[in-house]
């Protein structure tokens, strides 16, 4: 089979990503910028022998997606912020229960029910702490429609590899945005597929590497006959009031991600080798700071941009290196400073960190980073 | 010779229940209900959600998942749907079901996805110690209702019914004969079951309305009871302020799962030999 060339949006470009993905199973509810995604499940699944529902709400989706996970199909949702707010409770569940999962937030302005059909990049800081508790989470950002696809793949694979919720994090321009895109040759595609735990006999859901392992799922209904909780476990699953088992088994979640930050950091770069000026920042923040960052090149500048692609576990290697090179910093955002307070962190006063927020429900245009960075310099 | 107890995990025993709770007599007319249907124990997934009732599934041995306060619906619509073939059994409390819950649950006997739903009524929260539910009668104390229960409550099966489940019935842990046949009734409908089940809870209810222990309130259940089948011969004022038992729907129609299949297969049919949807990008992954 040939190579796929379509003009396409980027909401449609995940829903092709999860497709490639394996997707088999879709549970969401309407919410502008997103509802492209559920339109194209609810057409496209059947197709494939998989199944789309309309839940009564985005609790109900996200219950659902887990509960369809746990049945051993991969499943997925996509909303917008006030959906994304009702989902952090079972998102916790997820992490808990290390049931793997996919949810698509196509960002729009809040709080609240804000500007509904305005961008903003305002969730960075709910995907990683949403739900309540220590908890592991990835959260991918792709930059271009391309990437729609490309990362909305990778989160399954993320998904599944790691046992969490993986969120990929777009927003209203990328989300509708038309560009022609090339997608790969489905055959050449390789998703991950989900391992099975041995024979049931003796299977301990929950038995893993305290180190950071993660155990293997047993669908339901193939003879494994297991207990799945969202309160704190042990490894054969029975749930646990001792302080010890909930140390062990949070370490553990929680070393899933960090021991593997280097397989699950992705980034984009243009100019970092030498620059002395750099941007960081992710999603369409960074479209608009390309032709800025070529710009100041142009003129003489030697500036740098790193793109990130996964926003959680954050890449600090790579931001640390940067700011061995870079004076200044800066960091670009839909937002009022948020990806800014992890750079921050990271750099530690080692360069300059400036934010540039924007928070008028619109794409930046270039000359407005330009003129901020020239302002600033 | 009965098998009953081979159904629990038995290692998990003894339950985190307090003594007198009526919870494991409901727990136990399913398993007879279970086992009476010869059901495969690899087939069934029970799904509960929080509460003293979502307590049950922990120590039955079939897959088991213990949710999300009210969100049990929802995760059992998304087994139910992936894998039809699947027995999905909910176990449910009133506060759990009918008011964190309660959208869950009408949406779910709305479409008619065939998942039969326990409801354990003990009308109060027993979990965090004795607050009034949506099912708390009128008048009744509860920690937080100091002065009397100022809310209505619903009829549970009432609402079912009118939402679109398609068997309905109830009874309580004083009428466990009848409990097991409606579970088994339930069980085998192929839709939305609802079986309610008034239980007794000693240690909140009864003690702060004064009702007594577990067997006073065994009776005190079996007085608010009258056969549905035996009422419908009675005059209006002898029903007064009865609670009907029994078998009070059973309207079978299409389970919505098995409709989503067919929808499948015509979907199929119809696009077996197109090309260029976005469906082609799935061709490696199955």
């Amino acid at each position: 089979m040939p190579k796929i060339v379509k003009l396409m949006q980027g909401n449609e470009a995940c829903t092709a990503g999860a497709l490639a993905a394996g997707l088999r199973f879709y549970a969401g509810y309407p919410i502008t910028p997103s509802t492209e995604i559920a339109e194209l499940c609810a057409e496209e699944l059947p197709k494939v022998g998989g199944k789309f529902i309309q839940m009564e709400d985005e609790i109900g989706s996200v219950a659902a997606i887990i509960g369809a996970s746990l049945a051993g199909k991969k499943a997925m949702t996509a909303t917008s912020g006030p959906g994304f707010s009702l989902m952090q409770e079972c998102i916790g569940y997820a992490s808990l229960c290390e049931i793997p999962i996919v949810i698509v937030n196509v960002q729009r302005m809040g709080p609240s029910t804000g500007m509904p059909t305005s961008p903003a990049q305002a969730d960075v800081m709910q995907a990683r702490w949403g739900t309540h508790g220590d908890h592991p989470v990835i959260v991918l950002a792709p930059g271009n429609v391309r990437e729609c696809f490309e990362l909305t793949l990778r989160a399954f694979d993320l998904s599944e590899k790691y046992r969490v919720p993986v969120i990929v994090l777009t927003d209203e321009v990328i989300g509708h945005m038309r560009e022609k895109v090339e997608l790969p040759d489905p055959a050449e595609v390789h998703p991950l597929r989900r391992a099975m735990p041995a024979a049931p006999a003796g299977y301990k859901p929950y038995a893993a590497d305290p180190n950071g392992g993660v155990p293997l799922m047993a669908p339901f209904g193939e003879g494994y006959r297991w207990h799945c909780t969202g309160l704190f476990h042990d490894e054969s699953g029975a749930p646990s009031n001792k302080g010890e088992v909930a140390d062990r088994l949070l370490r553990r979640l929680m070393l899933k991600i960090e021991n593997n930050v280097a397989d699950i950091s992705d980034y984009a770069s243009e100019g970092i080798e030498d620059c002395e000026l750099a941007v960081v920042t992710f999603g369409s923040s960074a479209m608009s700071s390309l032709s800025v960052v070529r710009r100041l090149r142009k003129e003489g500048v030697k500036a740098g941009l790193l793109r990130l692609k996964t926003l959680w576990p954050f890449p600090e290697a790579a931001v640390r290196e940067l700011a061995a090179r870079a004076k200044t910093i800066y960091v670009p955002e839909m937002n009022l400073g948020q990806l800014a307070l992890e750079v921050e962190r990271v750099v530690a006063g080692r360069s300059r960190v400036v934010r540039i927020g924007k928070v008028t429900g619109e794409l930046f245009r270039p000359e407005e980073i330009y003129n901020a960075i020239m302002g600033a310099k | 010779m009965s098998n009953t107890l081979s159904y629990f995990r038995q290692e998990r025993l003894p339950h985190i229940w307090c003594p007198g709770c009526g919870h494991g007599t409901v727990t136990g007319a399913l398993v007879r209900a279970i086992e009476r249907l010869g059901l495969d124990k690899n087939k069934i997934c029970v799904v509960s959600g929080i509460g003293c009732s979502s307590r049950a599934v922990g120590y039955l041995d079939f897959d088991t998942l213990h949710t999300a306060h009210g969100r049990a619906l929802a995760f059992a619509t998304g087994i139910k749907l992936a894998r039809p073939e699947l027995k999905v059994i909910v176990m449910t409390g009133d506060g759990d079901c009918t008011a964190i819950g309660g959208n869950h649950f009408i949406h779910a006997a709305r479409r008619n996805i065939g998942i039969t739903t326990i409801v354990m009524n003990n009308e109060i929260y027993g979990m965090t110690s004795g607050q009034y539910s949506p099912m708390t009668p009128k008048g009744m104390l509860g920690t937080t209702a100091p002065y009397g229960n100022a809310e209505r409550s619903f009829d549970l099966c009432e609402l079912a019914k009118s939402s679109g489940a398609t068997f309905v019935g109830r009874a309580t842990s004083y009428h466990v004969p009848l409990l097991i046949d409606l579970i088994e009734k339930a069980l085998s409908n192929n839709g939305f079951s609802v079986v309610e089940a008034l239980t007794q809870c000693p240690t909140y209810l009864g003690r702060k309305n004064k009702i007594g222990g577990a067997v006073e309130m065994l009776e005190w259940i079996k007085n608010q009871t009258i056969n549905a089948k035996a009422a419908a011969a009675l005059p209006p004022e002898k029903r007064e302020g009865k609670l009907l038992i029994g078998e009070l729907h059973n309207a079978p129609a299409p389970e919505f799962a098995g409709e989503y299949g067919e929808l499948i297969h015509t979907v199929q049919r119809n696009f077996a030999n197109m090309k260029g949807g976005l469906w082609e990008c799935a061709s490696n992954s199955d």
